[in-house]
């Protein structure tokens, strides 16, 4: 049988915010999701992680959506693929704009998540999607004080050493929880590592 | 064995860099992406049902309403959300967002000088059935201008956001109408390969046309398709 052709892809434009990011611009409109994914008393390591989008001259994007799909601290995914189940109050998806914060920071706050198998360092799937982008790109993020797991991680090892940095975001320790932040650059030296998922 | 997801298909899809439309310029990855061995990471993504619908979400027609109708043609977009083997993909998300019958966003972001409509605000979702179907009542867009390049203008158009069953399916798009004179010129819509553009135009149809109510539009989408090949 013949196959279908996918449907080609299109920016997200500029105009996104009042239907998939409704309530963090304050339009009347329910929200799917938002920067917080850890609610109530799920287990896990509470983390918060911050960072900008920067354009190839280096200026910050304040028109950008950020997607983020994520395992629970037990390394479980909230889908049926994964057969272990997750908690039940973790959904694992979070989705903010960067045109409300006075920085255009995308901020989330989450719970750290837990190595998905043997393989993998633990880590966070990132969509990325804004005006000028014909097709979303996708990223990663990782952590850096698991320095140890990422040195086996089969994703960063298939990625030139001097660029693994783009993936790894920063932990700062603060009294109410860590913060992890890591840019993303679309273009220039330090690029972001992009990924064909 | 968990299925994983057949590789996208480049041929069908714009190029992240499209220099007629400017803003790709400084925005556009310049590296090659790496490739990644689908993990469980990629071959699961985010769940949304039935369970997150409000009564209203699915018709634009009505869920902003303040009082009155909203101006404009109502119209009729349904179709299927299908993989590419053909086979339908039930309970998917579908998010859409669009400007009024004047061609104003309600973002704030949106200076046009074009009236907004009190009684619309463009944003809806909703759910595919157990054969793939979805059906939006709204107003028909209008086309209107941005700053791209002298006189240029976007043809009218409504974005779709759909996750499919996997984070790699995910899709983010624009549909178009039948016979829009300003298609030619929009180098967004110029940006999808030429052989793939008219699987971006939804087409008429007097069969879906609700006599007396709204004219019928169809609008298909085809995912990337699952093979047997077992994840990492």
């Amino acid at each position: 049988m013949s196959k279908l052709r996918q449907t080609p892809s299109q920016t997200v434009g500029p105009f996104f915010a009042y239907a998939l990011t409704p309530e963090q611009y304050g339009y009347d409109f329910a929200s799917i999701a938002g920067g917080v994914l850890a609610e109530g008393d799920v287990p896990g390591e509470r983390i918060r992680i911050e960072g900008r989008v920067l354009d190839g001259k280096g200026d910050v994007v304040p028109d950008a959506m950020i997607e983020i799909w994520q395992a629970d601290g037990q390394g479980r995914y909230a889908h049926p693929a994964d057969p272990r189940g997750s908690n039940i109050a973790f959904k694992g998806f979070g989705r903010v704009g960067t045109g409300t914060d006075p920085e255009s920071r995308f901020i989330f706050d989450t719970i750290k998540p837990g190595p998905v198998d043997g393989q993998q360092a633990p880590h966070i799937n990132v969509i990325v999607f804004m005006r000028g982008l014909l097709l979303h790109a996708y990223t990663r993020i990782y952590f850096s004080d698991e320095a140890e797991a990422n040195a086996r991680d089969p994703v960063l090892a298939s990625v030139p050493a001097e660029r693994r940095r783009t993936l790894i975001a920063i932990r700062d320790e603060k009294s109410d929880g860590a913060i992890y932040r890591l840019d993303i650059h679309m273009q220039g030296p330090s690029e972001t590592v992009f990924f064909d998922v | 064995m968990t299925e994983s997801y057949a590789p996208r298909d480049w041929s069908s899809q714009p190029p992240y860099l499209h220099p007629d439309y400017k803003s790709t310029v400084l925005r556009a990855p310049t590296r090659k992406l790496i490739p990644i061995r689908q993990s469980l990471s990629e071959v699961t993504g985010p769940v949304y049902g039935h369970d997150r619908l409000g009564a209203l979400d699915a018709d634009l027609t009505r869920n902003a309403v303040k009082g009155a109708e909203p101006i404009g043609e109502r119209i009729v977009v349904t179709g299927r959300v299908l993989d590419e083997d053909g086979r339908p993909q039930p309970n998917m998300l579908i998010e859409i967002w669009q400007a009024n019958a004047a061609g104003r966003y309600v973002h704030v972001v949106d200076q046009h000088p074009a009236p907004l409509d009190p009684n619309f605000l463009g944003g809806g979702r909703c759910v595919t059935d157990s054969e793939g179907r979805y059906k939006f009542y709204t107003i028909k867009p209008g086309a209107y201008p941005w700053g791209n390049h002298h006189n240029a203008w976007r043809p009218a158009h409504i974005h779709f956001s759909l996750f499919g069953p996997s984070l790699s399916t995910r899709l983010v798009t624009q549909m178009y109408f039948p016979g829009d004179p300003l298609l030619p010129f929009d180098p967004i819509y110029m940006g999808t390969p030429a052989d793939c553009r008219e699987l971006l135009i939804s087409r008429f149809m007097l069969e879906l046309t609700e006599p007396s109510f709204a004219l019928g539009y169809e609008f298909d989408f085809v995912l990337r398709g699952r093979r047997q090949t077992p994840i990492e």
